[in-house]
């Protein structure tokens, strides 16, 4: 650690690096911590999920995390419509479920919390949101279709920035719409040439859009002044933040938001070479993008939501050929600069384990949900940290009894030896309290490493 | 040409299969000929999903082809080709407040190929629009589909519903998605859930006697 940190950060090594990142996470910029006893429960967290994704040596305990959606706001007695429309009362939810929950790692109401009002304001049609087609006690969820043309494959290839800036934004969001007629930046290096750019910006279209753009940015401004000293307080009240930022597969940001799934699907067989090269383009963007949202004393790790890679959404051929080899260099580039990836393998993940072992040794944490963790613990638990996975039916429907001993039952197979945190499988939204307060205290009851 | 286009059809060749429709038209082939052909390949591709060599991108293409066929055949059909009998009825749809179709499609897609006829009722479908169909349809089986947990809830009130409607009695419900489980099965007071879309089949053939 002292050697490397008199290297310059460029000439570190991945694990380096990493070792920067979690003295840091150790030891948190801006947070001041409540007491001494806030301060030393929040050092023995982060030791403990740092032991649990090493896989050197067994953590003192089961670290347990808690996956949710809306639920700190449905425990008090708020909509997903409040969460997103009264920040102050939605933030209060969040870090009173952290509080009153007691899991390892802070209940982050960055997803959650987001104002309504920026996306109204936009026209964002990606999603509906609770009040926005949607009914007040619903999560938000996204509308799929097919945003950008198979056609359009070469200019997303040649420059996806380019791409996204002045095709793809109009489509999905009506204040961008201005943008379909600006012309490329290339045009301001060249005071000659800078007109054809600068003129555009005057077209009596944009007025509109630049309004709405400039009202929701300083909604989301004025969010993220509360949400980020709300984050602050929770670190300092004992509880650490664990995803710095986020990033998605290459497959899936081109098949969710880009293609849709027909679209995608019908790219592997009629345009495989210009998917895979779309996929390969987009891989080391994937990195950048986490790096942009990032510093060094972020938390080390990266969010990836995975969904078209699961079990029956492809053959393990298909997911070889399309899917994995530019996640795969996603994962290690993000590694390489010292990021944690922290997937979220939705659905089951049981014929992609042997992929999983191909990674470097205790350098991610998989999030499971319908895989089998006694296979996936024999498969990837010399690989990786897994995570997981009681179901949600449990939690909305089983006693707590049927869940102290479900998380048993999981904690000495897949928690054997340490690389393991305890969680549900996917996002809570009105789970039974009292079953969620029955994993967390499975953890600490039965999870105790001798 | 039946065998050629088949073979296009299971093996993914969408030119291929789309010229030798072409070609057989224009040579006055009998498109009641490359329907049945067409629902040969379909019925190979369903046996290679339920056989696990065959998955979601294969039956997607499928679709895909089967719908342009569908478009280059409409001016050259006089008649209806007539219907095959069906082995029983199938209502289906995503329940309210949830608006996730692949994992539905996937079921209505394998149920159509093994025999069934099969109302899709779309996705975030209201507990009074399953009502009305089940009493329209009179169907064997209604299978509610839902991937988040939100459907746990809507799903038992669109049972409940159908039920106090007086339409449960002889009606057999079968759910599945994403966290669907035996655990969910009794909540919403289901008949049978569905890990996958197999289960599905080997359900609605079992219940209406066949197997």
């Amino acid at each position: 650690m002292s050697a490397a940190s008199e290297k310059s950060w460029n000439d570190l090594s991945g694990l380096e690096r990493r070792a920067v990142r979690f003295a840091k996470w150790l030891d948190p910029e801006g947070v001041t911590f409540r007491d001494a006893e806030a301060e030393s429960a929040y050092k023995q967290r982060v030791t403990r999920l740092i032991d649990a994704i090493e896989l050197e040596k067994a953590p003192d305990r089961v670290p347990v995390l808690t996956k949710m959606g809306f639920y700190p706001a449905h425990r008090a007695g708020l909509t997903p419509y409040d969460a997103m429309n009264d920040t102050d009362r939605a933030l209060e939810a969040w870090f009173r479920a952290t509080l009153e929950l007691q899991p390892d790692g802070l209940i982050s109401p960055v997803h959650n919390t987001m104002p309504a009002k920026a996306f109204e304001l936009l026209d964002y049609r990606l999603y509906d949101w609770p009040g926005h087609n949607l009914p007040e006690d619903a999560g938000y969820q996204y509308n799929e279709d097919e945003y950008m043309t198979p056609e359009e494959y070469d200019h997303l290839i040649e420059d996806p920035s380019d791409f996204l800036w002045r095709v793809y934004l109009p489509r999905i969001v009506g204040a961008y719409k201005g943008f379909g007629i600006l012309s490329p930046a290339y045009d301001m290096v060249e005071l000659p040439f800078s007109t054809a750019h600068i003129g555009p910006w005057g077209a009596p279209d944009q007025q509109d859009g630049f309004d709405r753009l400039a009202a929701a940015g300083r909604e989301v401004g004025a969010w993220a002044e509360k949400v980020f000293p709300m984050i602050a307080q929770m670190q300092g009240a004992g509880f650490p933040d664990y995803w710095g930022y986020a990033t998605k597969a290459p497959f899936d940001f081109i098949g969710d938001s880009l293609r849709g799934t027909r679209g995608v699907i019908v790219d592997m067989f009629k345009k495989p070479e210009k998917l895979i090269e779309a996929c390969d383009r987009l891989a080391p963007l994937m990195v950048r993008w986490a790096l942009a949202h990032t510093t060094v004393d972020s938390a080390p790790g990266i969010f990836i939501p995975l969904h078209k890679g699961a079990d029956g959404f492809m053959s393990d051929e298909q997911f070889r050929t399309f899917y994995w080899p530019s996640l795969k260099k996603v994962l290690l580039g993000l590694i390489d600069h010292g990021f944690v990836p922290w997937l979220f393998a939705e659905g089951g993940y049981n014929s992609r384990l042997e992929a999983i072992a191909e990674l470097p040794k205790g350098t991610t944490v998989w999030m499971f949900d319908r895989t089998d963790m006694v296979e996936a613990k024999k498969i990837i638990g010399g690989t990786a940290c897994i995570q997981g996975n009681v179901p949600l039916s449990m939690m909305h429907m089983s006693t707590p009894e049927e869940v102290t001993d479900y998380c048993r039952e999981l904690i000495n197979t897949a928690g054997r030896g340490g690389g393991f945190i305890l969680d549900v499988g996917a996002n809570m939204e009105s789970p039974k309290e009292e079953n969620v307060l029955a994993m967390i205290q499975a953890a600490k009851q039965y999870g105790i490493y001798s | 040409m039946a065998q050629d286009l088949v073979e296009a059809l299971v093996n993914m060749k969408e030119k291929e299969a789309l010229s030798i429709v072409e070609g057989s038209l224009e040579s006055d082939g009998d498109p009641n000929d490359i329907l049945a052909s067409c629902s040969e390949a379909m019925q190979i591709v369903g046996e290679r999903f339920q056989e696990g060599s065959y998955f979601l991108p294969e039956l997607i293409m499928s679709g895909e082809m089967l719908k342009k066929i569908a478009t280059i055949l409409k001016p050259h059909m006089a008649t209806q080709a007539a219907s095959e009998k069906k082995l029983g009825r199938v209502v289906l749809g995503t329940v309210r407040g949830d608006i996730h179709d692949i994992g539905k499609d996937i079921v209505g897609f394998v149920l159509d190929v093994n025999g069934f006829e099969v109302t899709d009722l779309g996705i975030n479908v209201p507990e009074q629009k399953f009502v009305d169909a089940v009493r329209d349809l009179s169907p064997d089986v209604l299978a509610l589909s839902g991937f988040l947990t939100i459907a746990f809830d809507t799903m038992k009130s669109t049972i409940a519903a159908v039920a106090e409607a007086g339409l449960r009695d002889g009606l057999r419900v079968i759910i599945g998605g994403g966290q669907i489980d035996e655990t969910v099965r009794a909540f919403t007071g289901a008949d049978a859930y569905g890990a996958n879309a197999m289960a599905a089949v080997a359900y609605a053939k079992e219940m209406v006697g066949v197997n």
